[in-house]
């Protein structure tokens, strides 16, 4: 099992900078999610800490040896692929003992470990069975089940799930954790889902353009984003932006749209007059008859037990995620309450988040 | 725009059957989505509709007249297919006009200039008009395609899928212009998906199929309150309805096998005792994974509970839902 520490990792391709000097730390037993858009970086970040591309500069540790420059085969992690590349002539047995006869381990301890693997897999009615006809779910446990077979210290993932469609990747993503769960072993885990990521990371890197956006829990990368980037890619709506232009200073605890002050955590930043953006999430927006600010409803969205009402306001579109027993009528004109604590202040500018009482214990990269 | 009627629609592929004996009305001006799995038969109801396949047994009459003897292009309908499928070396201005110059239509070209602006600017994507096809976004593609749909006036737009291609955000984006464009034309919209959300939130109707049968037709509301099974009570809500075996919980509902209990039917703070196994924090909501005794529950939390792994907590259903040994819904 291991630790792996990635400081000032850099990967260029020709003049394209993939990655742009990552750094943060994966504890031992974590599972740990890569996430961003396509072409964000993740991919390239997981494929150097496997050692399947070499960094142009910076250092991976695994268990605080650096093995940046080591060819794949001497780091000794499991790499699992979106398309779980089975060998197709080999019945499930043998694809899953594979990599342990080809290290040359005895045959009856071969024997041994499969059994344990196809256990812990729930395979073992179908070990003797040629992987041509397997079920989608069943191949992707074979092919875990090669990756756990030789103990690996940590495994990478690469969108193991993305082939697979809603309903059976929601069971797949729990299973894959309830496994986690018994093993213990250091997973790194690329997606570009981030509702997967949530679910089932313990701490999440969010990557843009090569670069670490933000890296802490799901729970504090959704509740303090650091930057309007990470606010937009986390959350489902994500987190809603009113634009307006203002300056404030230290200690403030309210900011002005229009002529109606906003209650926000206490600021501890100052800003000479720019655009600025107050981040709001949904479920902290409260529709109410009373409140001075004003919208207007342009749709609401049905969900079962709640519904998702997009407004206009005169600081742009933004959703509020209300009960669904609440009347959203098309074309009425509502106050909004915004939950104070649950407030966000970004300069729209760099899109970088202003420090606040709430998010001040957030480690910001 | 006109009432889509299936009437007793049958249709098998060597053994495998893939639709059996489908009725079913898509109201004119409506948003109709399938909702089923993989193999569920949705793919199949809009091909048969489309004149792309031929069906074993029973009808389809489109603004009330029998259109089964009628080629795919004499049924005016618009396909938009999961892959969108445009013509590489065109801009995104031909690639719009494309059906409008079949000689079927013979529009004059004023005409076509016009209807192509109007679509484009439907789609936000009037700026894109002179750019090749290829050098869009997934999504600004995919809108295209179903901007090509859209330019012709079809009786009844056929959507197999078109938004499982694309990205998570744009998906959200899309479901909410698919919405307004449906309001805005009146046109009358089938639609095939296996995405819960897309059903909850576009639809006006809902039909669920179950390997080739439609078991259940009504608004999303309905379909999410008033499920007819424990099939259709599994399809929709996240996280998904708890099934349990009736007497989980103490004395059952007389006849009753399993017990369904979503979030909102399991209330916290008496009743049995059940461990936490794990806490999932998506953000807005906590989902708890509970064992309770053999059995596994999950149900949700404040975002911000302090439960943790191992803690204990005590739970009882209200109002749950009944199910038979066969599925059934007992009411």
């Amino acid at each position: 099992m291991a630790e792996i520490v990635i400081k000032n990792l850099r990967k260029e391709f020709g003049a394209f900078t993939a990655v742009k000097g990552s750094s943060f730390t994966i504890k031992d037993g974590e599972f740990f999610m890569l996430l961003g858009p396509s072409g964000c970086g993740k991919t390239t970040t997981l494929r150097m800490i496997a050692g399947l591309e070499l960094p142009t500069s910076g250092e991976i540790l695994i268990d605080g040896e650096d093995v940046s420059q080591r060819p794949a085969s001497q780091r000794d992690i499991a790499m699992v692929f979106q398309m779980f590349a089975l060998y197709p002539h080999m019945n499930v047995r043998k694809n899953i003992s594979y990599p342990l006869v080809s290290q040359g381990v005895p045959k009856a301890q071969v024997q041994a470990k499969v059994a344990e693997v196809a256990k812990i897999l729930g395979i073992e009615d179908i070990l003797n069975k040629p992987v041509g006809g397997l079920s989608g779910g069943d191949r992707q446990r074979v092919a875990l089940g090669r990756a756990i077979v030789r103990n690996p210290k940590a495994f990478m993932m690469d969108e193991p799930l993305g082939a697979l469609d809603a309903e059976f990747r929601e069971h797949m993503s729990q299973e894959l954790r309830a496994l986690h769960d018994r093993m213990g072993a250091t997973t790194v885990y690329v997606t570009h889902d981030q509702l997967e990521a949530m679910q089932m990371g313990d701490k999440i890197v969010v990557m843009n353009h090569g670069v670490v956006e933000q890296f802490g829990t799901p729970q504090d990368i959704y509740d303090h984003p650091a930057t309007m980037f990470v606010a937009d890619f986390i959350g489902s709506p994500s987190m809603n932006f009113l634009r307006f232009d203002g300056s404030f200073n230290r200690g403030d605890r309210s900011v002005s749209l229009g002529d109606t002050p906003i209650a926000l955590p206490e600021l501890q930043d100052e800003a000479s007059p720019r655009p600025l953006a107050l981040g709001v999430r949904p479920e902290h927006v409260t529709l109410s008859d009373t409140a001075p600010y004003r919208g207007k409803i342009l749709a609401s969205e049905y969900l079962g037990t709640t519904q998702i009402v997009t407004l206009s306001t005169p600081n742009g579109t933004i959703k509020a995620r209300a009960p669904a027993s609440q009347p959203a009528p098309v074309g009425d004109s509502v106050g909004l309450e915004f939950r104070q604590q649950t407030l966000a202040l970004f300069d729209a500018g760099t899109g970088r988040a202003f420090a606040t009482a709430a998010n001040a214990g957030v480690h910001h990269v | 725009m006109s009432e889509v009627v299936l009437s007793n629609l049958t249709k098998s592929f060597g053994q495998t059957k893939a639709l059996r004996d489908v009725s079913l009305t898509i109201p004119d001006g409506s948003f109709v989505v399938l909702l089923g799995p993989t193999g569920a038969g949705k793919t199949t109801t809009l091909r048969l509709i489309a004149g792309l396949e031929k069906p074993d047994s029973g009808d389809i009459r489109i603004a009330g007249a029998s259109v089964a003897l009628e080629t795919p292009a004499q049924r005016d309908v618009a396909m938009v297919f999961q892959q969108y499928s445009l013509y590489p070396h065109l801009t995104v201005r031909d690639n719009l006009a494309f059906p409008l110059r079949s000689p079927m239509i013979a529009m004059p070209e004023v005409e076509i200039a016009r209807q192509v602006q109007k679509v484009a600017e439907v789609l936000r994507i009037p700026h894109k008009l002179d750019n090749k096809a290829t050098a869009l976004s997934g999504g600004e593609m995919q809108r295209v395609s179903i901007g090509r749909a859209l330019v012709r006036n079809p009786r009844i737009y056929l959507m197999d899928e078109p938004l499982s291609s694309l990205d998570a955000k744009l998906r959200a984006d899309l479901r909410v212009e698919l919405k307004r464009i449906h309001a805005e034309l009146g046109a009358t919209f089938l639609y095939v998906t296996h995405d819960q959300i897309e059903a909850m939130t576009m639809a006006t109707h809902v039909g669920v199929l179950d390997q080739g049968r439609l078991v259940q037709f009504g608004t999303p509301r309905e379909i999410y309150e008033d499920p007819v099974s424990t099939y259709v009570a599994s399809r929709l809500g996240q996280p998904r309805m708890t099934l349990l075996p009736a007497d989980a919980f103490g004395q059952p509902r007389p006849g009753a096998a399993q017990i369904g209990l979503r979030p909102e039917n399991i209330r916290q703070g008496s009743g049995q005792r059940a461990t936490v196994r794990r806490v999932e924090r998506l953000g807005d909501q906590t989902r708890l994974h509970l064992d309770m005794g053999p059995h596994q529950i999950i149900t949700l939390a404040d975002a911000h509970t302090p439960l943790g792994p191992d803690d204990v907590i005590e739970i009882h259903p209200e109002n749950p839902l009944w199910f038979d040994a066969s599925g059934d819904r007992i009411r």
